[in-house]
């Protein structure tokens, strides 16, 4: 029941799963479904759509049918990431430092150096512990049985981790008899990782109790359920860049009991946003200096200034060859093949296929800015061949993925729908650490590739057996 | 020669500030090209300043006041010893690759009037090109204060032909860019030779990487290039990343920022305090 549709076979690690299914009510499914959308309204949990005029807040559609990956599968994943994130690390502070990686000529410096999403301002600068990469969520498509491939990296200020938890909260209630029939990895403990990871993250003036917040750009941002949430969770303060300030280049927080230093923001405010001494002069986000305090060493922001470059989908494209660089070893997880479209060869190729490909904006993210060859019309393939023609530096491109599938519950049956998967991984100089599990995005439209809740994409629990 | 700057910015605020928080660009560097003598930053009212430097190599200052004000002057003053190095930048420790400066900035983005205006610089070595480029922005776009406000883009002065030094620059930088030379904003002081010491507002111009040259400056605003009446303060990607002072004021309503600055020559100082004393 999992793998291509129509299959016959079942992946070993649903067959439980199948069995209880079996025994089962018939409208059972539909029952939980309708209370976990109850429970989930009652909560709270929303998603803000951008573009979405007719309404401000929405459910992403939660799917109870569960996602399950073996134990030895996770091992060989987790193994994969960590060596990923590890190298990604590596290579934000290799970019922002000595540069070997550029005179090596393992990434062309152009691309590094002229892509908007590199800090000059960080040129030089070394974070607390040398950690740019606190938290980041690895997008994973399975495309066959040989295992899982990287569709992209997120290490700015990755979101969905809500969603990984308050999944797993839910299935725990809705069934509670299914986690007693199988050994399930708990993801519940995340929070308590992040907690840690951060506390390892802090200058070390801070001593062992560091002051830690949370940076939310306020309630009209899309992901504040989840800022929230966090700060909730990990017992600290949510705060707006009206709630800090900067005064001999350390950060302080307003409280009832006046000034209190802070010595670690998890910021959910992006790069351009956070110091409109630095960057954007227009921002009342941020929070006027707190670049000053961070090159001072008096703050760790997380995840770091500028690690957006090593996410961008052009030097995604060059991960396998930095990973190899970086850790000494080949990629564990691969890349999913990609055509760099500044290179004439490629580009040539890739307009002349563009009904079969994907095309994304290099800069692009949240599935908007893309083309799906196999589902666009011809205008839409046409008006994309123009802004290709024009730009060709701005895109990549990737073969139509034959992306798994999972049961999903649709009406009154179970079908397949495509599925992506986003663990994320937590680095501090204590470690790199996975959680044991993800978001599992599924596409709800019958042969939908996109996942992205944004484009009417759901979720799922995703289950890590313990054996 | 011998120049002296006395540079003053005062904000004055209708409602009192009860917080200022400033990051200051100030502080010109020593370079082959100009050796900076007592160079002092003062503030009116109490301030904690912090000493840094940015990955652009410019001296930075943060400045944060002690207590509710309802006026902030930051003075700085102090002594720069120049000599003429033919424009060219020398003994300036560069942090970053001169390919950063091929990016593109809101403020320095080419629209296709830069880019046409870009083209009409023609083929040849990347100096005379520069050349070319600077004498066409001379000739055409008009000095004129208050055509322009300082958010105004390189596309918006070009669209108007007029502006100010940090138009031409702009500008300047938008179409070098264009021509894949790395280019930057330079903002600092300019010793007048028409013998006028009091000025409106510090000046900017722009430099550009040349190959086996460096970074080599360009004065569009005057059509010249860098000599020994200037003194380089600061630079960035564009006129925002080198301004002399950002900042932020809490409390403080209907802010007005003034500006006062004298450029002297030493010499001529002298001259002139000795004919005071004689007469």
């Amino acid at each position: 029941m999992s793998g291509t549709p129509g299959s016959a076979t079942v992946r070993k690690s649903y067959r439980t799963l199948a069995r209880w299914l079996e025994t089962a009510p018939p409208d059972l499914l539909q029952a939980r479904s309708r209370q976990a959308e109850l429970f989930f309204r009652r909560m709270g949990v929303t998603f803000a759509v951008y573009g979405d005029v007719e309404s401000n807040e929405r459910l992403i559609p939660f799917d109870v049918v569960p996602r399950i990956i073996g134990a030895a599968e996770w091992e060989h994943l987790e193994k994969g990431l960590k060596q990923r994130v590890s190298a990604l690390n590596a290579f934000l502070k290799d970019i922002y430092g000595p540069q070997d990686c550029i005179k090596a000529g393992i990434v062309p410096a152009d691309l590094i150096l002229t892509n908007p999403h590199y800090r000059p301002e960080m040129q030089g600068r070394r974070p607390p512990g040398d950690i740019w990469t606190h938290i980041c969520g690895v997008d994973l498509v399975r495309t066959g049985e040989d295992g899982f491939l990287v569709l992209e990296d997120n290490c700015r200020t990755p979101s969905g981790v809500s969603y990984m938890l308050e999944n797993r909260e839910m299935m725990m209630r809705l069934f509670p008899d299914l986690f007693a029939e199988h050994r399930i990895r708990p993801v519940e403990t995340y929070t308590d990782m992040l907690l840690a990871s951060l506390r390892a993250s802090a200058p070390e003036h801070a001593g062992a109790d560091p002051t830690i917040v949370v940076l939310t750009p306020g309630p009209y941002n899309s992901a504040y359920y989840e800022h929230s949430f966090l700060a909730d969770k990990l017992g600290v303060e949510l705060v707006e860049g009206r709630d800090l300030f900067v005064n001999d280049d350390i950060v302080f927080m307003r409280t009832t009991e006046g000034p209190k230093q802070v010595d670690v923001v998890y910021r959910r405010v992006d790069d351009d946003w956070l110091d409109p001494l630095t960057f954007r002069p227009d921002s009342t986000v941020g929070v006027p200096g707190i670049m000053a305090a961070y090159a001072a060493g008096n703050v760790t922001l997380t995840n770091a200034v500028g690690t957006g470059v090593a996410d961008d989908k052009a030097v995604y494209t060059y991960m396998p060859e930095i990973i190899r660089f970086f850790s000494g070893g080949d990629p564990i997880l691969g890349n999913v093949p990609t055509w760099r479209c500044r290179e004439p060869d490629a580009l040539k190729e890739v307009l002349d296929r563009l009904p079969e490909l994907v095309v994304k904006e290099v800069g692009g993210s949240g599935g908007y800015g893309m083309l799906v060859g196999p589902a666009a019309t011809k205008a839409e393939i046409e008006d994309f061949r123009k802004k290709l023609e024009a730009d060709p530096d701005d895109f990549i491109a990737q073969p139509t993925l034959s992306l798994s599938t999972a049961p999903t519950l649709c009406g009154t049956e179970l079908q397949s729908r495509h599925v992506d998967l986003r663990p994320f991984v937590l680095s501090s100089p204590a470690g790199v650490r996975v959680a044991p599990g993800g978001l599992t995005r599924v596409a709800l439209k019958a042969g939908s590739l996109v996942v992205n809740s944004s484009q009417g994409g759901g979720t799922k629990d995703t289950w890590v057996l313990d054996d | 020669m011998r120049i002296r700057i006395d540079h003053e910015t005062r904000y004055a605020y209708a409602r009192p500030a009860r917080f200022i928080v400033q990051t200051l660009r100030l502080t010109p560097r020593s370079t082959e090209g100009q050796q900076v003598r007592d160079w002092r930053i003062e503030t009116d009212v109490d301030a904690r300043i912090r000493r840094s430097e940015d990955a652009f190599g410019n001296i930075v200052h943060s400045l944060y006041t002690e207590r509710p004000t309802d006026s902030l002057t930051v003075r700085v003053t102090g002594e720069v010893a120049t000599v003429d190095t033919g424009g060219v930048l020398k003994g300036f420790p560069e942090r970053l690759s001169p390919l950063v400066f091929l990016r593109d900035t809101p403020l320095t983005h080419a629209d296709p009037a830069l880019r046409e205006l870009a083209g009409r610089v023609g083929d040849g070595d990347p100096l005379s090109r520069l050349h070319r480029l600077m004498s066409l922005i001379h000739g055409e776009v008009t000095f004129m204060v208050g055509a322009t406000t300082p958010d105004h883009t390189a596309a918006d002065a070009w669209a108007q032909k007029q502006g100010v030094c940090q138009d031409h620059a702009q500008i300047f930088i938008a179409c070098a860019r264009r021509l894949g030379i790395p280019a930057r904003y330079v903002s600092g002081h300019l010793h007048r030779r028409d013998g006028i010491v009091e000025q409106d507002a510090a000046h900017a111009w722009a430099e550009a990487h040349v190959e086996n040259l460096g970074w080599v400056g360009f004065d569009p605003a005057n059509g010249v290039c860098p000599t020994e009446h200037y003194v380089r303060v600061a630079c960035g990607l564009d006129a925002l990343g080198a301004t002399p002072i950002r900042g932020t004021s809490y409390g403080g309503a209907g802010e007005r920022m003034t500006v006062a600055l004298r450029v002297r020559h030493m010499q001529q100082t002298q001259q002139q305090q000795q004919r005071q004393g004689w007469s």
